[in-house]
């Protein structure tokens, strides 16, 4: 048992490390040779990436909330605000600060990472990298702590009390960081937006004449949401896991079984909290501003619809849904939106909106008649191992089926 | 004191529109244990059709068309929805709920193209004349919407108390199995509640959004989920609770809205549901139901 399970540990890291490699090819591609349009560095496939690899981090932490625990939580948007304005905040240089904090007449938080570190290690990448990773790690603490907070009187409740709750949650949090105050305001710049924080293009490396010599800006979300995936398989591989998954099988067969139920409970909140408060930075990254404005409960049912397109309790399944779901809605789907005319005949129907109104359909029988999802509670490499036995299989009887022919003839 | 009694009344006027749609969730909720995330887009979708009506139809066609057709709305979404998954985990369902929510956002973005749409206020003359109330201007529709929700929960009170349906929608709710082992026919009565339901949504939009008059195809989630808080605070299942409970969400916000701190208006309203649910988890009328191992 263990040695299979060291050697699927190795065939992971290898995969990882293959896809890694890939797409760091693809982004410095168009370096070293000439490419078509949609390898361009500014083309939509690697928006998709980007994007797709912020929102399967978010999308495991969900999982490892609904799927893994069982507790129905729609509080993310709430945890992911917590963590884009914390990195906003303690990331932004100061002397941008000073003109995006206008309004309240600078920030009260002269400081940030970023410029700490420089002032440690010069003005370089090491620095960024960094300050970014501090903030990454103290923005996925606040949301824990708050999680930890809101947790101990919501975590009592069951199923939809505790869904609807955590709704109230996201939206009390939204609120106030809307909020107009002079001392606030001076901290969240009110209602107004957040910029001038390092984001994924600033990772690429630049030669001296301001020209981009090596693309990380695809790179390092992929980097980012790996990492943090890994944890949580790992959390989810753990006694910890187990006792997760217990909970969610049965609750009450779980305490019977020595398991702390409020204990675990809480620190599965607090977890899946502590990874969207890095996906919020992540978000807030990919969206290079940071306002109160989006993070809606719109959101959180998104990711939502993401992690049940995946299937509810797989931790692969919700990655590949992150980036077919955002493919779909940013880029295949795009046709959709335009006006087009074969011929002298106007198809019907398309114009602007349309696009997501098909999409949503879709979600719909997903939904309705595929509930299980891409991968339902099977992981991508269950998955590979049953289709590689089945096709061993057959090639056996096929085999077979030859030698007998032959036997039938001599 | 004038500011005071405007905000009373127009908190009043809110209450008794957030107990309209208070009501269709709670019903569902008593019968199916599913918060119907979609009854708010409902809710706004009823409210977009009475737009497009009442460009070519006057507005005594208009508002018993709309109602009509929220209706069939309401009834297509429990049949294609939620219908197929009733023997399916609870969670499913609300999935299924957030995605026609979705699926009804995208439909209406579509449909008017992303622009926020005027209600026609001015066509339903008696719902957009004002009278002076304390000094300070009211639209009639503030002051007639306590009297017809008081109107519609005596109805409907009446409806679940003395006749064979609400009888069967009492039964329901109580125990789902059995009831459906002493041969009431399941599906119809909660294809009645999603009905009325939606017909009690419909004269909530036309009441709501003749107050406010722009309409854009999110404007159903954050009245939707206030309703759905003052359904809780009421005690989920009850309709007497869920009309209690909206006129206190109602006026509370309204109160709020006329303060400084207007941007916590829902912050409030979402921390009213928390400690309702920590407190008191079966809300002011709920009845306390025991979990079988």
């Amino acid at each position: 048992m263990e040695k299979t399970n060291k050697k699927s540990l190795v065939y992971a890291l290898a995969a990882i490390l293959c896809l890694l490699l890939a797409v760091s090819l693809l982004e410095n591609l168009n370096l070293w040779i000439t490419v078509p349009k949609w390898l361009k560095p500014t083309s939509m496939l690697f928006t998709v990436l980007k994007k797709g690899a912020v929102y399967s981090l978010i999308a495991v932490s969900l999982n490892l909330l609904n799927g893994f625990t069982g507790l129905f939580s729609l509080g993310h948007a709430g945890f992911m605000l917590l963590g884009a304005y914390t990195y906003a905040i303690f990331c932004t240089p100061i002397d941008v600060k000073t003109s995006v904090f206008y309004k309240y007449g600078g920030s009260s938080v002269n400081f940030s990472f970023v410029e700490m570190y420089e002032k440690l290690f010069g003005e370089n990448m090491l620095s960024v990298s960094l300050g970014v990773i501090t903030a990454m790690i103290l923005a996925g603490l606040v949301a824990a702590l708050v999680a930890f907070l809101i947790g101990l009187p919501v975590l009592r409740l069951k199923s939809d009390y505790l869904a609807i709750a955590t709704l109230g949650f996201a939206e009390i949090v939204r609120a106030l960081f809307q909020w107009e105050a002079p001392f606030w305001g001076k901290i969240t710049n009110g209602a107004n937006m957040i910029k001038g924080f390092p984001k994924f293009s600033d990772f690429n490396i630049k030669g001296a004449n301001g020209q981009v010599v090596y693309y990380m800006s695809t790179l390092v979300p992929f980097l980012f949401a790996g990492a943090c995936i890994a944890i949580m398989v790992l959390i989810i591989r753990s006694t910890h896991g187990r006792a997760f998954k217990a909970i969610r099988d049965d609750e009450i067969a779980a305490e019977a079984m020595g398991i702390n139920l409020a204990k675990h409970k809480m620190l599965s909140f607090c977890t899946s909290a502590f990874f969207a408060g890095i996906g919020g930075v992540m978000y807030a990254m990919y969206t290079t501003t940071v306002q109160a404005k989006p993070f809606t409960s719109a959101l959180t049912y998104e990711i939502l619809l993401i992690v049940v397109i995946g299937g509810i309790g797989s931790v692969s399944g919700s990655c590949l849904a992150s980036f077919l779901f955002i493919a779909c809605s940013e880029w295949w789907l795009r046709f959709l939106d335009k006006e087009t005319v074969i011929g002298s005949f106007r198809v019907p129907l398309l114009r602007d909106g349309f696009r997501m109104v098909v999409f949503s359909v879709v979600i719909m029988i997903i939904v309705l008649f595929f509930r299980r999802g891409i991968m339902g509670d099977k992981e991508l490499p269950d998955v590979m191992r049953n289709l590689g036995k089945k096709i061993s299989q057959k090639k056996l009887k096929a085999k077979e089926g030859a030698t007998d022919e032959n036997g039938t003839e001599a | 004191m004038e500011f005071f009694a405007s905000l009373l009344v127009s908190g009043v006027s809110l209450g008794g529109q957030y107990a309209l749609i208070a009501i269709g969730y709670t019903m569902v909720y008593g019968i199916l244990r599913l918060i119907n995330f979609a009854h708010g887009d409902v809710f706004m979708v009823s409210g977009m059709i009475m737009v497009y009506m009442s460009t070519v139809l006057p507005w005594y066609v208009a508002i018993p068309l709309s109602v009509i057709v929220t209706v069939i709305l309401g009834g297509t979404i429990e049949r294609v929805a939620y219908k197929p998954l009733r023997s399916a985990p609870r969670m499913s369902v609300m999935i299924s709920a957030i995605g026609v929510s979705y699926l009804l956002q995208n439909l209406m973005t579509y449909i008017t193209a992303g622009q926020p749409q005027y209600y026609p206020n001015n066509r339903i003359p008696f719902l957009s004349k004002t009278v002076n109330i304390f000094g300070t201007p009211t639209q009639w529709a503030k002051l007639i919407t306590p009297v017809i929700v008081v109107a519609l929960v005596v109805a409907l009170t009446y409806l679940i108390n003395r006749t064979k349906v609400g009888m069967a929608m009492r039964a329901v709710s109580k125990d789902f199995e059995t009831s459906q082992l002493m041969g009431i026919k399941i599906n119809s009565v909660i294809s009645t509640t999603f009905i009325i339901g939606s017909t009690l949504a419909a004269v909530g939009s036309i009441l709501y959004f003749s107050n406010y008059s722009v309409i854009v195809p999110t404007s159903g989630a954050l009245p939707g989920l206030r309703a759905f808080v003052a359904a809780v605070v009421g005690g989920i299942g009850s309709i007497p609770g869920a009309v209690v409970g909206a006129f206190v969400v109602g006026i509370c916000e309204s109160l709020i809205r006329g303060t400084d701190l207007a941007t916590f208006a829902d912050a409030f309203t979402f921390a009213l549901l928390i400690i309702i649910l920590v407190v008191k988890p079966t809300g002011l009328f709920g009845e306390k139901t025991t979990d079988k191992v």
